[in-house]
Order: C-alpha cells, then sequence, then structure tokens
C-alpha cells in the first residue's frame, strides 16, 4: 500500500483547535486527522457543532487567534499551512483552495456587483484587468447556469434568488480553477429541488475542474450520493473513517450506527418489525469546555461499560481502510 | 488516568487506549467575586469610585480645609498655587481651590437633576405619544422641530430669556435634553406593542394603565437608565458651557464653569486658574460617562460585544 | 425616487415651522415683560415703551408670528436691536468664518475618525481599541472650551507654532487662512471625532461578523481591502447618518470655539447677542443653524440611494 500521505493532496495531522471564552476554553477540534488524494471527495459528517465546519475554517486558517489557537499540522502540497506566512497564504484562499459556504443569502456582499465579486477573485489571482475579469465573470456565470449572465454581472446580490445566489458562490469559487473545494454545508439552506440542481452541478464541474473536494455536511443523503470516503466527527473527535460503500454497509461506530439510525429510509416503515419511528440519538452532545477523560460518546451510547468512562478508545483500523474509535467495534482479520 | 477514576475497570492486555492531547491555553485561573466583577465591569467600578469621591467631596465641602469661596480680598490677587492657596487665587483674590470644591456642588445638582427631569419628561411624553394614536402626529412633529435645533444652541437661547441662576440652567438644559428621551420611550413602546403577550394583554381587556406599568415601564428602565446617565454627562458639559460664555449660574455662585469663565481673560498668563477647574470637571464627566458605558454593556446584552 | 424626493421635501416644511414658532415664542415664554427684559435693568420706562412698539408686542401672538414668518420667508430677519443694522447683513459678514471652520473640522474630522473607528473595530479588544475609545470616553468628557485653551496654551503659547487667536479671511492667503483654523477644527472636531469613531466601530463590528466578510477573506483578499472596500461600505449608511446628526455637536461647539479662539464668526455673533438680549439676532442665528442642520441630514437621506443599492425609494 503506498504512502497516502505523501502522495495527498491535503494531510490534516492531528489538529487541534481551541477557543477562549468567557466560561473556560472550548476544545472544538481535538486531535483530527485525515487526508484527501487529488480528485477525491471526502465527506466530513456530524451534527451540528461537532467541529466540522471549525476544521475547514482552520484549513485556510480563517479563525480570528485569539480567540482561537490551533496546534497540529495542515499540509498541502507538502507545505504546512499553519506555519505559512500571511501573505503566501492569502494567495492560496481563493486560488488553490476555495470556499462554498452555507449561506448563500448571507455569504454575498451585498453593496458589490456579483461581475465585481466573481472578477476579485481573478484579478487578485490572476492579475486580471477589470474588464478581463467581467469577461471572465460573464463566463463563468455561464458555466454554472445562470441565464442572461451579461445582465446579471451588473446586478446586486438582492436582485437573486437564493439557488441563483449560492450559483454565484460557486463561480467565485471556481473562478481561479482550485485543486481543493471546501464545500461547507453547500445545499443546506436551498430547498430541495434547487439542491439537487445545485449537487449534479458541482459534480459536473468536478469532472471538468477535476478538483478535489471536502464536503461537509449532516446530510447523508447527500454523502451517499457525492462522496467517496467518509469522515464521521463528534464532539470535536473523529470517531470513524471508511469508504462510503464500507461505510453505509458495516457502520463500526455506534454513533454512525444512530446516525444512520436516524435518516428516514424510503419504505423503511414496511417492512416486518421495522422501528414505526425516526431513531433519536438520545441524550446531548457533551460540552466541550471541559475535558473529557473517557470515550466522547460515552454520555449517549447504548452499550457503553465503565471502562468507556474511564478510557478513551484509540482511533484503530477494524477492518481494511476503515478506522473506528471505539472498544467494542467488531474487528475483522486485518491483512498482516 | 485512572487515578480519577477509583473504580475504573483494569485495562484489558492489547487494548488501544487514545493518548490525551495537551491544553492550548493555560488553565483559568479562579477569581473571587470582586475581582470578577471588577473583571467584568471595570468602567461602573472606576466611575463609581470617582463619583463617589466627588459626591463626598461636595457634601463635606466646608470641612475640606477651605475657606468662604466667595471672599474677595484686593490684597491677594492672582497668587499661583503654594501651600496656603492650594491652586492659587483668581483676579478678585478668591481662593480657587475652596471655589474648586464647591464648585462640585452646582455641577452634580445640575448634572442629576437634569438627568431626573429630562427623564420623567421624556418618559411621560414618550408613552403618550406611544400609546395615544391622534397624539403622536402632534408630539413627533414638536419634537422633531425641537431636535433640530442643536441642544446647547437651544439652551442659549432659553437662558438668553430669564436672569441666570441655577433653577434656570437646570430647566433650560433639560428642555434641550427631553425631545431625545422621549424619542427613545416612544421607540421602545412602538416595539413592545408589536410583541404577542402585549396584544394578548389588550385583547383580553386589561386596563391601559395596568400594561403601562406591567408591561411597558419595566421595559423602557433599562435603556432610560443609560440614556439618563448619558444626559447626565453633556448637563454637567452644558452647564460649563453656559456659564463659560455667561449666560449659566450667577459669577457669584462657585461652578465650576464659572471658575474657568473668570479665569478666561488671564488664560495666557494665569493658566491654572482654567486647569484646576478644567481637570475636576472632566473627570467628573468622564466618570459619570464611564457608569453609562458600564451600564449599557451590562443592561444591553447585545451591545456588550462592542464594548 | 422622484416621489420619495418630493415627500421628503415636503417634510421639511412642518419642522421648520416648529422650529419658528418655538424661535418665535421665546420672547412670550419668558416671564415677565419681554420689553423690559430686552432694554435691561438700567433702561428708562421709555426705552422699554419704544422696544414695545418695534417690536409690536402690542398686538395678538399669531397675528405677530404670521407677520413675522411671512417676512422670514421674503428673506427679512428683522434688525438688531443693538447695532440697528438688519440682521441678514450681520449674519452675512460673519458668515464665511463659521463656515470655513465647520467644513475644515468636518473634513479632519471623518478622516480622522473613519479610520480609528475601522481600526478599532478591527483590533476589538486589543491595546489600540482600548486606546482609541479611552480617547474617545475622554474626548466626551473635557467641554470644547478646555480643549480649546489647552491647545492654544501649549501650540501657540509654549511652543509658537500657531496663532492663538483670530481669523484671517481666505482671500488673504489659504496659508494664514488654514494656519488659523487648525487649532479651532481640532477643538471643535474632537467631540465630532469621539462620536464619529464610537459608531463607525460599533457598525463595523457588526459588519465584521458577517458571513460576506469570510467570503472576501476566503477569496484571498488583503486585510485593508477587507476592512476598507469590503466591510466599510456596508457600514456606511449609519457612519453617514451620525457624521449628519453630528453636525449639531458642531454648531454647538462652534458657538463656543469661536469664543476661544476670537473668531468673528456666527458663534461669536451668537454669544455677544445672547450678551446684549439682542433678540432678533438670536432668532436669526438660532433659525439659520437648525436650517442647515436640517437641510444637511435631508441631503444625507438622498445620499443613501448612491451607498447602498437595497435603499430604493
Amino acid at each position: 500500500m503506498p504512502d497516502l500521505k505523501e502522495s495527498a493532496l491535503l494531510s490534516v495531522e492531528n489538529l487541534q483547535v481551541h477557543f477562549r471564552t468567557p466560561d473556560g476554553v472550548n476544545r472544538a477540534v481535538d486531535g483530527v486527522s485525515f487526508s484527501i488524494q487529488s480528485g477525491e471527495t471526502l465527506a466530513i459528517v456530524g451534527e451540528s457543532g461537532c467541529g466540522k465546519s471549525v476544521t475547514s475554517m482552520s484549513i485556510l486558517r480563517l479563525l480570528p487567534e485569539p480567540p482561537a489557537r490551533l496546534a497540529g499540522a495542515i499540509r498541502f502540497e507538502g507545505r504546512d499551512l499553519l506555519s505559512l506566512p500571511e501573505r503566501e497564504m492569502r494567495r492560496i484562499r481563493g486560488n488553490a483552495i476555495s470556499v462554498i459556504f452555507q449561506e448563500p443569502m448571507t455569504s454575498l456582499n451585498p453593496v458589490l456587483s456579483v461581475g465585481r465579486q466573481i472578477g476579485e477573485t481573478l484579478r487578485l489571482h490572476q492579475g486580471l484587468s477589470r474588464k478581463d475579469a467581467e469577461e471572465r465573470a460573464v463566463e463563468m456565470l455561464a458555466l454554472v447556469g445562470i441565464p442572461e449572465p451579461r445582465r446579471r454581472v451588473r446586478e446586486y446580490p438582492h436582485q437573486l434568488s437564493g439557488g441563483m445566489r449560492q450559483r454565484v458562490m460557486i463561480a467565485i469559487a471556481l473562478a481561479c480553477s482550485p485543486k481543493l473545494l471546501i464545500a461547507d454545508e453547500p445545499t443546506t439552506a436551498l430547498d430541495v429541488t434547487i439542491q439537487a440542481q445545485i449537487l449534479d452541478l458541482m459534480r459536473d464541474l468536478k469532472r471538468r475542474v477535476g478538483a478535489a473536494i471536502m464536503l461537509i455536511t449532516h446530510d447523508l443523503g447527500v454523502v451517499a450520493e457525492v462522496a467517496d470516503r467518509v469522515v464521521v466527527m463528534y464532539a470535536g473527535r473523529k470517531v470513524e473513517e471508511a469508504a462510503v460503500r464500507d461505510l453505509f454497509r458495516t457502520p463500526r461506530h455506534p454513533y454512525t450506527r444512530g446516525l444512520m439510525g436516524a435518516v428516514p429510509r424510503l419504505g423503511a416503515a414496511e417492512r416486518p418489525g421495522a422501528p414505526q419511528r425516526l431513531a433519536e440519538i438520545p441524550g446531548m452532545v457533551p460540552s466541550l469546555k471541559t475535558r473529557i477523560d473517557g470515550c466522547v460518546f460515552a454520555g449517549r451510547c447504548p452499550s457503553v461499560t465503565d471502562l468507556c468512562r474511564s478510557h478513551a478508545p484509540a482511533l484503530e483500523p477494524k477492518a481494511p481502510g476503515h478506522l473506528a474509535a471505539c472498544h467494542y467495534a467488531p474487528k475483522d482479520a486485518l491483512a498482516a | 488516568m485512572s487515578a480519577a477514576h477509583p473504580l475504573a475497570p483494569e485495562v484489558p492486555a492489547g487494548l488501544a487506549v487514545a493518548q490525551p492531547l495537551p491544553d492550548l491555553y493555560p488553565p483559568r485561573k479562579a477569581y473571587g467575586r470582586i475581582h470578577r466583577t471588577w473583571r467584568r465591569h471595570p468602567t461602573i467600578m472606576i466611575g463609581g469610585a470617582i463619583l463617589v469621591i466627588v459626591a463626598l467631596m461636595a457634601i463635606l465641602a466646608p470641612y475640606l480645609w477651605t475657606v468662604d469661596p466667595t471672599a474677595i480680598s484686593t490684597s491677594r490677587r492672582t497668587r499661583v498655587p503654594s501651600a496656603q492657596y492650594w491652586f492659587g487665587t483668581d483676579m478678585l483674590g478668591r481662593d480657587v481651590y475652596s471655589r474648586v470644591v464647591y464648585g462640585a456642588r452646582v455641577s452634580l445638582l445640575v448634572g442629576f437633576a437634569v438627568a431626573l427631569l429630562a427623564s420623567l419628561a421624556g418618559l411621560a411624553i414618550g408613552l403618550v405619544s406611544g400609546m395615544v394614536r391622534w397624539a403622536d402626529g402632534i408630539i413627533m412633529r414638536i419634537v422633531d422641530g425641537l431636535m433640530s435645533i442643536p441642544p446647547i444652541l437651544l439652551a442659549i437661547a432659553l437662558m438668553a430669556l430669564t436672569r441666570g441662576s441655577i433653577e434656570n440652567v437646570i430647566l433650560a438644559i433639560t428642555v434641550a435634553e427631553i425631545p431625545r428621551v422621549a424619542r427613545l420611550v416612544r421607540g421602545v413602546v412602538l416595539s413592545l406593542r408589536e410583541q404577542p403577550y402585549v396584544e394578548a394583554a389588550v385583547t383580553t381587556g386589561t386596563r391601559m394603565p395596568m400594561i403601562i406599568w406591567r408591561h411597558i415601564l419595566p421595559n423602557t428602565l433599562a435603556p432610560m437608565t443609560v440614556q439618563a446617565t448619558y444626559i447626565c454627562a453633556s448637563a454637567m458639559i452644558a452647564e460649563s458651557i453656559l456659564s463659560f460664555i455667561g449666560a449659566g449660574v450667577p459669577p457669584s455662585t462657585p461652578s465650576w464653569g464659572n471658575i474657568m469663565a473668570e479665569g478666561r481673560a488671564l488664560w495666557q498668563v494665569k493658566f491654572y486658574i482654567i486647569l484646576f477647574p478644567a481637570i475636576f470637571l472632566s473627570l467628573t464627566v468622564l466618570a459619570v460617562n464611564l457608569v453609562g458605558d458600564g451600564l449599557r454593556d451590562a443592561l444591553d446584552p447585545r451591545m456588550a460585544k462592542d464594548a | 425616487m422622484f416621489g420619495f424626493l418630493v415627500r421628503r421635501v415636503l417634510a421639511v416644511i412642518p419642522v421648520m415651522a416648529v422650529v419658528g414658532l418655538f424661535v418665535f415664542s421665546l420672547l412670550s415664554l419668558a416671564p415677565g415683560d419681554p420689553a423690559a427684559l430686552i432694554a435691561g435693568d438700567q433702561a428708562s420706562p421709555a426705552d422699554i415703551e419704544r422696544i414695545r412698539a418695534s417690536l409690536g408686542l402690542d398686538r395678538p401672538f399669531l397675528v405677530r408670528f404670521g407677520e413675522w414668518a411671512w417676512r422670514i420667508l421674503h428673506g427679512d430677519l428683522g434688525t438688531s436691536i443693538f447695532t440697528n443694522l438688519p440682521v441678514t447683513t450681520m449674519i452675512g459678514q460673519r458668515v464665511q468664518p463659521t463656515v470655513s471652520l465647520m467644513l475644515v473640522t468636518l473634513i479632519f474630522a471623518v478622516l480622522v475618525a473613519v479610520p480609528l473607528g475601522v481600526v478599532a473595530a478591527w483590533k476589538a479588544g486589543r491595546l489600540v481599541d482600548r486606546l482609541v475609545m479611552g480617547a474617545a470616553v475622554l474626548g466626551f468628557s473635557v467641554p470644547v472650551f478646555v480643549v480649546g485653551y489647552l491647545l492654544a496654551y501649549v501650540f501657540a503659547l509654549e511652543l509658537g507654532w500657531l496663532p492663538a487667536q483670530g481669523y484671517t479671511p481666505i482671500e488673504q492667503g489659504v496659508g494664514p487662512w488654514l494656519a488659523n483654523l487648525v487649532l479651532p477644527a481640532l477643538t471643535l472636531g474632537l467631540v465630532y471625532i469621539a462620536l464619529i469613531a464610537r459608531v463607525t466601530r460599533a457598525t463595523m463590528l457588526d459588519v465584521l461578523q458577517q458571513d460576506y466578510v469570510r467570503t472576501a477573506r476566503a477569496k484571498g483578499v488583503a486585510q485593508g481591502s477587507v476592512l476598507f472596500v469590503h466591510a466599510l461600505k456596508n457600514a456606511a449608511v449609519p457612519i453617514v447618518t451620525v457624521i449628519g446628526i453630528g453636525i449639531a455637536l458642531l454648531i454647538g461647539g462652534a458657538v463656543v470655539t469661536e469664543t476661544v479662539f476670537a473668531i468673528p464668526g456666527l458663534g461669536r455673533l451668537t454669544v455677544d447677542a445672547i450678551l446684549r438680549r439682542d433678540y432678533p439676532v438670536i432668532q436669526g442665528v438660532v433659525l439659520l443653524f437648525s436650517f442647515t442642520y436640517v437641510l444637511v441630514n435631508l441631503a444625507i437621506d438622498l445620499l443613501y440611494t448612491l451607498i447602498d443599492p437595497r435603499i430604493r425609494y
């Protein structure tokens, strides 16, 4: 097996992100590692507040420090982003790595025209003139499927619908043909029909541009549709990682099993003996402001033991390419 | 690790246990209650302390090694500060230190009286405007008109009508400040009227005074307190400006503005006559403003992060 | 848009009517006999009678107000009791110093205050922020004339860098004109700067939390451009509003500043008129200042559409 870390486009190693707050230190991300290969789509899944967005923000170093403090390493094409000077970092943002945010309604600047907001990236990173940048912006709008791009380019965000705004966000993100596209809940705020359109658009564009995608979502349906590999996060930690098919077939961490139980499945109710209600995971995500000695999921786990409460399980391979952090996760024979 | 959990089971051999990760922030010190209040609201504490000192100074003025602040003496005019005349003497030979100490009385009286009167009057006008539809139009036209006259100019114009006295100064500044309070109260009332629980009270036939007493007043209290402190501060400044241009309290009464007005003619040679009252006035106003800022942060959680 | 313009301009009329009524009734509000009040303590009964007649105090209030308003609408602000000159003439002689002082102060204050507020918001909670905001509270707490005398004492008397007092008309050269205005403008500007910087900071703090600022950063936009293009453009409406409202501070402050620096402007005219109880002059100056204030804020209302594409009337 080749060393994945060496060839990886992005590798996050033992990332810790702690926030100082008036009532204690919030350990929002605590020791998370994963990597993304070129052209791959990695999904990061978890409930809100599990640290998935914080992880993506730290990759671009967009968290204000303080109150945030970061440790670990984030290697992108071999360079550690955490130790890069701000100037170098700016050259990467929006260029080699770009982001699509969750809120298309609020993520565009209301007082700048759409064309200017797309063109700005091109002028910054490719040194285009104002005129050329606007010309490219028109092309980008056409590419993401906005009708009448030449008229729309002069318009302001409030003149566009939510779906159109998200298309503009995608146009901004793709303008400089990034190597890594971080999509932070790109469809959550949209209507279901528009969600599907945007997902199709992203898949299509990925084929054309060849970017790797880091998809952050709490929606397992979206994961199954577009991801190659999945990282499951809980309370600031990675609890499971597997190829998308393995994960859906044999989820090994009780939290992942809980998440899947919470997804409504078509026809599930008709099967005899199937639970009539959508399963919920009982309990609450623990506060991240106090140190947790044992397993972070112990408080909500249906099969918790005293061992779980005192000793945190290490993340270890349970099957080839399948990691889980649970003392009791079923373990297949691993090739030596 | 296991020391924290005496009942923890033995770890089976070969079990993979996660290594604990370091803290990125050092652990915080535990603070006592006074220290915590201090850390949360340092401005209120500093401002409050200064105000207490100034208030004590005003009350205890006769016992603070002062002489008669109005005693005129031709033989000891414009003396520089010394062991005998701490802040020197003015053109009429009056002891500047004693005048400054007694001057605290005027400033505090004007500041607090204006804050109280303007708040009460503004509250009444704002309530009527917010609750009585037909009156609202008329009142707001008048308020708009008065607010388009710069407040200092308004106070000056009012003072021009009357003989200078502390009562008239208080009245003139109060009139200039009322429109702002009325606007504020009216805004709060109008937004409260939209609230479901107030609408419910109206539809269930609760009588108007009861609604005002139970729902409206408690909610106007916080913004009005903050506004009142700012009014107190600007009233003290306004008093000094009125006295300074000769339209304030009578020259015989020692007020910080008066002392400075009298020092005006000599400012190029005897700057200290202006300097001492200026320091006292500025510190006192600063203290009120600090309390106001602190109250705003403490009472309005939305604004707190801007502090 | 045109409809809004007409409505907004018409709304000035009731406001100015209230101002006019207030200014006119100042005399009648005064306790005692206004004619005696104006004449002063040493006046003979004949003097008082003469003043009463010249003010038309023997006729009904509303009639007098109507006549007075009619004359004002025709540009006649009456005649000074003290100099016997038309009030408009006296104002005309004093306009230039005051307009110069206020314009210089306005430009200088905005250029200083907005960047200060932006930087304070950017570095919120840090030393720079604390220093700027501390200075702002101090600026609110020190009376204008104290600042004036302090500056004059240090920079004119001790250091001798700038003239301590007086005014040079702009016709005699921009250099001397400006040299005479530097200290007064600093004096007058302090409170104004404090006000604008505070509002700028508060608004920017809010704007910097917005998602589109994060988007700009994620695009690789440099810090300066994030602050002064992406964020400041969104914060512009409240800032411009406070610049307009703050003109009231400038007007009140000008009265004092002109006294401190012996500038023969409208503020000085106001103070002299009050000390002499020269009522027509007081009325004229208050009317003029209020009218200017209302007009400036009207202009700012109309400016909003240029700043923010979302605002359409």
